[in-house]
C-alpha cells in the first residue's frame, strides 16, 4: 500500500497523473453549499445544547458506583430533596453517573450531595459537585462568542498581510467559515453538550484550517507567480498542480493529526463519556476532516474563480485557450497539459543541444 | 536540551522539585470557586484592585491552613480558587467573604510573639525564624515614623496621660455622624468591668483595654499563619487586637490594640506613592504614599490627627486595618487638615506601591460573588487521568504506525524525534510545575495528544521535501541540504501559526481550559527546538549511511520508488544513463513522465518538448521494452504510446 501510495504521491508531484479538482469546482461548490445547508438545518433545528457551564445549575457526579447503575435511584434521590426540579442524568465512564439540575440553594446542594452519597452507598470523596450561577454562564457564552468573533478577525487581518492579496486572503477566510460552520453544526448534530472544551476546540480548528490553507496557498502562489510570462498555461491548470502538489502532503499530515485526536475521541466517547477529552476531540475531529477538504477542494477552487474576475488574468486565459483551439478540444487539452506544468526543469532530462537556449519553431 | 532535567534535577536535589508534575484540580480532585468582585457603591474595581484582591484572598486561604492552593485572576475581573483536596465548609466560606478597609486609633503596640508585654528585641529573631528578615523592612516604617514625633519624648507612657490631654479630642468623636466613636461614645459599654465608665475618646486606653482584651492580645501569636488570614474586621464600636502584616502578606513582627474604627475605609478617594516633595519644590529621594480622604474623610481624618498629634508612642499611630490585619500603622505628628496625608519612613518603591495599592484597594467596599463553586472528587479525577493517558498511548501508536509504514525506516526517525520531543517536553512541564506551579490538567493533555499530530506534520514535511528534491534527481546528501532550506522555511511559517493560534486561544480561552492553550504553544516551540536540534542533524547523519544513502527498499527514501528517472544529469555536462535501471527498471521513468503530453498530440505552440527530449523518451522507452516487456499498467502505456507519437513527427 505504501508502495502505491508513494508512487501515487510522486505522480501526482510530477504531474502524470492529476486531478482537475479545480476545472470541476462546480462540483465542489456545490458539495460545500449542501454540507453548509445541512449544517445551517441542524444549527435550528436540534441546535447547539448548552453544557451547564453555559446555561448555569448545579451539577452532580457520583463516581465509583458498584453494580447495576440506578438513574431512577438518582431521580428519586434528587426529587426527595428539591421536588420542583427536574434532574437529567446520564451515565458517565465506567462507573458513574451525572445528575444535572438547575440551579440549587447552597443548602440543597449540600444535602443532595450527601442524599446521593447515602443513595449509592459510596464514599465522600467520590461525589463531585458544580455550582455554576447565571451570570457566570452568560459571561461565559458571551466570551465563547466574542472569542470566535475576535479569532476571525483577527486571522483575517493575519491573511491579508501574509498573503498581501484580498482575493487569497478572501478565499481563505470563505474556507474557514465553511470549516466552522460545519463543524458547529455536525456538533449540533451530535447532540453533545458544548462545554468551554467544545469552544477551544472550535478555535483551535480556525488556526488548523488557516494553517492547511496557507501550505496549499503557498504553492499556488509558487506556481502561478509567473502565470502572465507564458502562454502554455492557464492560471486555473497552474493552481491546479499546486493542489495536486501538495495533495499527498495535504493527506499525510491531514491523517498523522487525525490520528491522535481520533484516540481521545474513542477513548472520550466510549469510556469516560461526556467531558473535556470528548468534547475537545470531537470538535478537533470534525474540524480537521472538514479543514483538510476545504483547503484541497475548496480553498484553491475559489481563489481561482475570483482570480478568474481579474481582467488580465482572463484575458490570459482566454488568450491561452485560444492558441489551443487548432491543437484539439478545449477542456481535454487543457487537463492533459497541466502534466508538463511540472515545470521544474530537471537536470538531465535533455541532451545535447536540448540544453542550449530553445529556437522557436518556425510556423508551419 | 538536557537543560530542563539538570534543572529538575538539581531541584529535586535542592529544592521541593518532583520529578512528575503537579496535577490540576479536574485530574487531582479539589475544589474550585470561581468569585467575581462586586462593589457596594457601583464603582468598578480596577486591576489593581484585583490583585489585591487575590493578595487578600490567598491570605486567607493560608491563613486557613490549606497547602498549595492556587488563585488567579480570569478573564479580567475573575477570580479563580483552586484548593486541592477537600475544602473545608470554613475555608469556603472565608473565601468568599466581603473585604473592607477602617482606621482606628492604636492603644498598644507590641512585639509579634506571645506570652511577654515587654518583650525584649533580641528575643525577636529566634521567636520568629521564618519571618525574620522580612520583619525588618515593614516594621522598619513604623518605627521610623515613631521616631519623626520625638519631641514628645517628655510625656510619659502611661495610660492616665491619655486622659487628660486629650479634651479637644473627646469633643471630635460626637461631633461625627457615622464615625463609630460617637455611638461607642454614648452607649453604654456592657463588657467594660473594670474601666471607667465613658471612653473619653477612641484613643482612652485605659477604657478600651479591658483586661478581656489585654489577655487576648497577651494570647496572640502572629508568627502563626493561622492568625494572618485575616479576618472579620471586629466590631467597629469595640477595641480590637490585630497583627501587623508586611507587603507580602507575612508578619511584620507587630501586634496591636486598636481602638474603636474612626474611619471607614471607603472615605479614601484615592492613594498613590512617588518621591517626596520636598519644601523647596524639588522632588525628593525618599519614597512616600499619598492618601487622600473624600471631603467627610477629611474632616474625620483631621479630627483624629488632631487627637492623634499631641499623644505619645505607641498612641500617636493610627492604623490602617485591612480584613482584621493591620497593613501599616503610621504615627502623626501634626493634624492633616485638608484630608491629603503623606505616609513616609523606609519604603522603597515596591513596598510604597504596594501599600498604595492596598490602600486604594481598601477604599472599594467589595463584596465577592460566587460564580461557581465544583468540587471534583479524586476518584473521578484520576479515571480521567488514566483515560486520557491511555488516549494518548493509542494516539502515539497510530502515528508510528503510519509514519512506519509511509516512511519505512525513516519512520524511525519520526519515532526518535517524538520520543526526544515528549522527553521533552515532560521536562519542561516539570520544571514549569516546579518554578511556576504550573498544574497539568485534563485540556492540557488533550492539548499535549492533539500536540503529537502537530509535531509528526514537521517531520512529514521536511521528509516530503527531501523526497521532492530526490524526484528531481538529486542525491541524498544533496536533497537533504536543499530539502531542509526549504522546509525549514514553511515548519517556521507552520510553527509561527499555530503558536499565535494558542496565544490568541489563551487569552480568549474560557472556564478552565487554558490548559490547552498553553501546552499547544509550549510543544510548538518544542517541536521547533526538535526539529532543528534532532531531527535535522540526525538527518544528515544518517544521510551518510550506505543504507539510506543506496536508497535501500526499505528506507523511505529509495529514488527508485520515488519515480527518479534512470537519466540524470550529473555534472560537467555528462549524463548518466541507467545507472539505476539495473535494480529496478519497472517504476516510473522519464518515458513515463514524457509520455502524456506526447499522448495529448498538441503538435502546436503549447507542446513544449524539445526534439531531444522527445528522442530521448523514445530511448528511454525502448531500452525498458527490451528489458521488461510486461511493466505495469501505466508504463506499459507509455511504452506504447511514445515510439508511435514519435514516429508521427
Amino acid at each position: 500500500m505504501a508502495v502505491g501510495f508513494a508512487q501515487w504521491g510522486n505522480d501526482l508531484y510530477t504531474g502524470r497523473r492529476s486531478y482537475d479538482i479545480v476545472g470541476h469546482r462546480r462540483a465542489f461548490y456545490l458539495a460545500s453549499a449542501i454540507l453548509v445547508l445541512i449544517s445551517g438545518f441542524l444549527l435550528v433545528k436540534p441546535g447547539l445544547n448548552p453544557g451547564i457551564e453555559f446555561r448555569g445549575g448545579s451539577e452532580f457526579v457520583v463516581s465509583g458506583i458498584e453494580g447495576e447503575r440506578d438513574q431512577q435511584l438518582a431521580i428519586d434521590t434528587v426529587l426527595a430533596v428539591a421536588s420542583q426540579e427536574s434532574p437529567e442524568v446520564t451515565n458517565l465512564g465506567g462507573d458513574s453517573l451525572r445528575i444535572q439540575v438547575a440551579e440549587l440553594t447552597d443548602a440543597e446542594l449540600k444535602e443532595v450531595a450527601s442524599a446521593l452519597q447515602a443513595a449509592f452507598d459510596v464514599s465522600q470523596d467520590e461525589i463531585t459537585t458544580q455550582f455554576v450561577g447565571p451570570t457566570w454562564g452568560a459571561d461565559v457564552s458571551s466570551k465563547a462568542i466574542s472569542g470566535i468573533v475576535v479569532f476571525l478577525v483577527f486571522v483575517s487581518v493575519v491573511m491579508t498581510a501574509y498573503f498581501r492579496n484580498w482575493r487569497m486572503a478572501l478565499a481563505a477566510l470563505i474556507a474557514l467559515i465553511h470549516d466552522l460552520v460545519i463543524t458547529v453544526g455536525l456538533y449540533a448534530g451530535v447532540g453533545w453538550e458544548v462545554t468551554p472544551a467544545t469552544v477551544i476546540g472550535f478555535l483551535t480548528i480556525l488556526g488548523y484550517s488557516i494553517y492547511d490553507t496557507v501550505v496549499v496557498f503557498d504553492k499556488v502562489r509558487e506556481n502561478t507567480a509567473d502565470t502572465l510570462d507564458q502562454t502554455r498555461f492557464t492560471y486555473a491548470e497552474k493552481a491546479n498542480l499546486a493542489v495536486n502538489q501538495t495533495l499527498v502532503r495535504s493527506i499525510n499530515t491531514s491523517v498523522v493529526a487525525l490520528l491522535p485526536v481520533s484516540a481521545i475521541l474513542f477513548v472520550g466517547a466510549f469510556i469516560l463519556g461526556a467531558g473535556t477529552l470528548r468534547d475537545i476531540a470531537l470538535a478537533l475531529f470534525v474540524g480537521m476532516l472538514v479543514g483538510a477538504y476545504s483547503s484541497i477542494f475548496l480553498a484553491t477552487p475559489l481563489e481561482v474563480s475570483l482570480r478568474e474576475r481579474e481582467p488580465r488574468i482572463k484575458a490570459h486565459t482566454a488568450k491561452v485557450l485560444a492558441s489551443r483551439v487548432p491543437g484539439a478540444e478545449g477542456e481535454a487539452v487543457a487537463a492533459a497539459s497541466t502534466v508538463r506544468a511540472v515545470g521544474q526543469l530537471r537536470a538531465g532530462a535533455h541532451q545535447g543541444q536540448a540544453a542550449q537556449p530553445k529556437r522557436r519553431k518556425r510556423s508551419r | 536540551m538536557l537543560l530542563p532535567f539538570i534543572a529538575v534535577f538539581i531541584g529535586t536535589k535542592t529544592s521541593d522539585a518532583t520529578w512528575t508534575p503537579k496535577l490540576a484540580l479536574d485530574l487531582e480532585g479539589g475544589t474550585q470557586i470561581i468569585l467575581t468582585p462586586v462593589t457596594t457603591d457601583g464603582r468598578q474595581p480596577t486591576s489593581e484592585d484585583i490583585t489585591q484582591a487575590i493578595n487578600v484572598i490567598r491570605q486567607r486561604v493560608d491563613g486557613s491552613g490549606v497547602a498549595e492552593a492556587e488563585i488567579s485572576s480570569q478573564g479580567g475581573n475573575n477570580i479563580v480558587v483552586a484548593i486541592p483536596g477537600k475544602a473545608s465548609e470554613e475555608t469556603i466560606a472565608a473565601v468568599s467573604r466581603s473585604s473592607h478597609m477602617e482606621f482606628r486609633p492604636v492603644l498598644v503596640e507590641d512585639y509579634a510573639i506571645t506570652a511577654q508585654p515587654s518583650a525584649d528585641p533580641s528575643v525577636d529573631p529566634s521567636a520568629g525564624p521564618s519571618a525574620d528578615p522580612s520583619a525588618e523592612p515593614t516594621s522598619a516604617p513604623t518605627a521610623g515614623e515613631s521616631a519623626e514625633p520625638s519631641p514628645t519624648q517628655s510625656s510619659d507612657t502611661t495610660a492616665d496621660a491619655t486622659d487628660d490631654e486629650s479634651a479637644p479630642a473627646t469633643a471630635e468623636p460626637t461631633e461625627q455622624p457615622t464615625a463609630q466613636p460617637s455611638d461607642a461614645a454614648s452607649q453604654e459599654p456592657s463588657p467594660a468591668a473594670t474601666a471607667p465608665s465613658e471612653p473619653t475618646s477612641a484613643s482612652d486606653k485605659a477604657y478600651w483595654v479591658t483586661d478581656e482584651v489585654q489577655a487576648q492580645f497577651d494570647a496572640l501569636d502572629c508568627t502563626d499563619p493561622a492568625n494572618l488570614a485575616g479576618g472579620v474586621s471586629g466590631d467597629p464600636d469595640k477595641a480590637f487586637v490585630a497583627c501587623g502584616v508586611d507587603s507580602d502578606g507575612n508578619s511584620s513582627m507587630l501586634k496591636y490594640i486598636l481602638g474603636p474604627v474612626e474611619i471607614d475605609g471607603s472615605e479614601i478617594s484615592s492613594a498613590g506613592s512617588g518621591l517626596e516633595t520636598l519644601a523647596n519644590g524639588a522632588i525628593g529621594s525618599r519614597w512616600i504614599v499619598n492618601m487622600e480622604f473624600t471631603s467627610k474623610g477629611a474632616k474625620e481624618f483631621s479630627d483624629v490627627t488632631t487627637r492623634l498629634a499631641s499623644l505619645t508612642t505607641p498612641q500617636n499611630q493610627f492604623a490602617m486595618v485591612l480584613d482584621g490585619l493591620v497593613i501599616s500603622a503610621p504615627s502623626v505628628d501634626k493634624t492633616i487638615p485638608n484630608g491629603k496625608a503623606q505616609i513616609s519612613g523606609s519604603f522603597n518603591q515596591t513596598t510604597a506601591a504596594s501599600l498604595a495599592n492596598r490602600l486604594s484597594f481598601g477604599s472599594l467596599p467589595l463584596n465577592f460573588e460566587v460564580q461557581s463553586e465544583q468540587q471534583i472528587s479524586a476518584t473521578l479525577g484520576t479515571e480521567q487521568l488514566q483515560k486520557g493517558l491511555l488516549a494518548g498511548v493509542i494516539g502515539l501508536l497510530l502515528v508510528v504506525v503510519y509514519s512506519l509504514i509511509q516512511y519505512r525506516a525513516l519512520g524511525l526517525l519520526t519515532v526518535a524525534s517524538l520520543i526526544v520531543a515528549a522527553t521533552l517536553t515532560f521536562g519542561v512541564i516539570a520544571l514549569l510545575s516546579w518554578t511556576q506551579g504550573y498544574r497539568l490538567s485534563l485540556p492540557g493533555v488533550a492539548g499535549l495528544i492533539v500536540a503529537i499530530g502537530i509535531t509528526a506534520d514537521s517531520f512529514i514535511v521536511y521528509f516530503e521535501r527531501i523526497r521532492d528534491e530526490l524526484r528531481e534527481g538529486r542525491t541524498l546528501g544533496a536533497a537533504v541540504e536543499r530539502g531542509w532550506a526549504r522546509a525549514r522555511r514553511t515548519i517556521l511559517a507552520s510553527d509561527a501559526v499555530n503558536l499565535i493560534a494558542a496565544i490568541v486561544l489563551y487569552f480568549l480561552a474560557v472556564g478552565g481550559v487554558r490548559g490547552f492553550a498553553f501546552t499547544l504553544g509550549l510543544t510548538t516551540v518544542i517541536d521547533v527546538i526538535v526539529v532543528f536540534l534532532f531531527t535535522h542533524p540526525v538527518m544528515e547523519l544518517i544521510a551518510k549511511t550506505r543504507f539510506f544513502n543506496e536508497g535501500h527498499a526499505a528506507s523511505g527514501l529509495d529514488p527508485r520508488r520515488l519515480g527518479v528517472p534512470g537519466t540524470r544529469y550529473v555534472g560537467r555536462g555528462k549524463v548518466a544513463m541507467g545507472r539505476r535501471e539495473d535494480t529496478e527498471p519497472g517504476e516510473g521513468s522519464l518515458a513515463a513522465e514524457v509520455r502524456t503530453p506526447v499522448a495529448s498530440g498538441v503538435g502546436g505552440r503549447g507542446d513544449g518538448l524539445t526534439i531531444a527530449q522527445r528522442k530521448a523518451a523514445e530511448r528511454a522507452a525502448q531500452q525498458r521494452l527490451a528489458q521488461d516487456p510486461v511493466a505495469d499498467a501505466p508504463t506499459d502505456d507509455a511504452t506504447g504510446d511514445a515510439p508511435a507519437e514519435g514516429s508521427e513527427r
